[in-house]
């Protein structure tokens, strides 16, 4: 039988104080869902400090948009965020179109939305799946994909692709809808309407997962937005920072929805938080998907695109939290500097300040529900 | 707050602050030496800049722009903050300790611009590996293997 000490000495990841172990978890993880790598110090099981190390799949996506034209440049952020690619897309193309005054038609505007929404639906789907998963659970996994799927499709169908869609482009969406997208859209609200209730059933009303999550990872509103949190996380923890209610773009002042917001900062918390946004955003499209405005889906614009010398920010709000599209413009045809400020990489910075204290298993329970995708952390 | 009221009580803090109001939001312009001190200010005085939800640096080629997005959870005005640091030796004082979501951005501006944030309690590498040369946001930066200039 060993002490404690006597381990330490034996294993070649350890250093540190005595009783402290230093143990890497990733880049090849599970419940990492990625590269990512964090050097965890414990105590015996309590975590005593985090120390994310980056950048595995560091594609420098912002050094490359510097040779870009402003036609291009959107197609690369897909593969940032790859499961808020809609909502990366629109981010660029808005920072062009308010850049350049480029009036989008009003058809256009409502298929963004719609689009957005979905694309929200489906990654929080992902989300519980993975992060039931994560906490041991397998059978949500089937149940949120089977849901994910019909969003999927709707997206092939008018996108052309299933992940990292293409469709934002500066002064609209690439090209018309499918025929079939209202009819296909009817079918998932309703699917989804019926099905949502067994979520609840198989997770939230579950004790295990409850007793997993509750008081786990607690996250204070101070602290909240002192580490730039935002999104589901920032609101689980009571801070109001909602971008489509706060700074309404495209339709979203238009629509009746509610900002979903928590105060106990917990993981479970931040469950809740997700689904219950899912409901908001079936009530968005509920409320869209029969008056889509007939007309253009797409502005007329210029072959090449040239904003004019200056500065423009766009945030736009994506299923993880604040995109910030920061461009630097000289007047050229590609832009001189841009910034992505994504919101997976602020709520990252939170975790070792979150797990400090808490058990290496509770862990699992507190990454998962931060939403991490790594590509949006290393850009 | 509006801008009148905005640079009125920034003055009140910074004397030396330019104001450029030709953008979306006030930006303002300080000194490095002058910033901490300002931010501070911004932080704690009536204007309560709260959030910080962007900080990164621009290569103008002959000279530096470090860029900070503030914005008030309660009052809802945002600023951008700008300051001049040097090419050859860029250096600023680190604002982690006013916001914490500043730690990892300083690290990121750290290794992609080489800019020194100075009292910062561990400026370290985030993305890049640890031998890696060279500062790859700068506007001179070429890696002849790894083409990212097309």
């Amino acid at each position: 039988m060993y002490t404690q000490t006597e381990v330490i000495k034996d294993t070649t990841t350890a250093k540190g104080a005595e009783n402290e172990l230093v143990i890497n978890m990733g880049p090849q993880h599970p419940a990492t869902h990625g590269v990512l790598h964090l050097v965890v110090t414990l105590d015996g099981e309590t975590v005593k400090k985090i120390e994310p190390h980056l950048g595995y799949i560091h594609r420098s996506i912002e050094k490359m948009t510097e040779s870009l034209t402003y036609r291009q440049f959107t197609y690369v952020t897909s593969r940032m965020d790859y499961l808020s690619a809609h909502i990366n897309n629109l981010a660029c193309a808005m920072t062009v179109e308010k850049a350049m005054q480029i009036e989008v038609p009003e058809r256009a505007r409502v298929i963004r939305v719609l689009m957005n929404e979905l694309t929200r639906i489906a990654s929080h789907e992902l989300w519980i799946g993975a992060m039931a998963m994560d906490l041991g659970a397998f059978t949500p996994f089937f149940y949120a994909f089977r849901e994910r799927e019909m969003i999927t499709e709707i997206m092939e169908d008018s996108c052309g692709a299933r992940l990292t869609m293409n469709y934002m482009v500066p002064g609209g969406v690439m090209h018309d809808i499918h025929p079939d997208f209202q009819k296909k859209v009817k079918a998932f609200v309703q699917q989804f309407k019926d099905k949502v209730t067994e979520y609840e059933d198989l997770v939230t009303n579950n004790v295990i997962f409850q007793s997993r999550t509750k008081g786990v990872g607690y996250l204070s509103k101070e602290d909240a937005i002192s580490y730039g949190c935002s999104g589901p996380v920032a609101r689980a923890s009571g801070v109001s920072c909602d971008i489509r209610k706060i700074y309404p773009y495209e339709v979203y002042d238009k629509v009746e929805f509610d900002e979903v917001l928590d105060t106990a900062g917990d993981s479970f918390a931040r469950y809740i938080v997700r689904i219950k946004e899912m409901n908001q955003s079936i009530r968005i499209i509920e409320q869209l998907i029969d008056t889509i405005p007939e007309g253009d889906f797409q502005a007329k614009t210029k072959a090449v695109l040239k904003p004019p010398k200056g500065e423009f920010y766009t945030r736009v709000e994506t299923a993880r939290g604040e995109l910030g599209v920061y461009l630097v413009s000289e007047g050229g045809t590609t832009p001189y500097r841009i910034k992505y400020r994504s919101p997976g990489f602020s709520n990252l910075s939170a975790l070792d300040h979150m797990a400090r204290g808490g058990k290496i298993g509770d862990l699992m329970a507190t990454m998962g529900t931060l939403d991490l995708v790594i590509p949006d952390i290393d850009r | 707050m509006t801008n009148e009221v905005l640079k009125e009580q920034i003055l009140t803090l910074e004397p030396t602050a330019t104001f450029d109001e030709t953008g979306e939001w006030l930006n303002v312009q300080v000194e490095p030496a002058q910033w901490k001190e300002l931010a501070r200010g911004l932080r704690n005085s009536a204007m309560h800049f709260d959030y910080l939800f962007c900080l990164t640096c621009v290569d103008w080629k002959t000279h530096m722009t470090m860029v900070y997005h503030l914005s008030s959870t309660s009052h809802r005005h945002n600023i951008v903050v700008k300051a001049k640091v040097d090419r050859s030796q860029p250096e600023i004082e680190t604002v982690c300790d006013i916001w914490r979501t500043a730690e990892f951005h300083e690290r990121e501006v750290f290794e992609l611009f080489g800019v020194v944030f100075l009292s910062h309690p561990d400026l370290r590498k985030l993305i890049l590996t640890d031998d890696f040369e060279g500062y790859p946001l700068r506007k001179d930066f070429e890696d002849p293997i790894n083409m990212i200039k097309l």
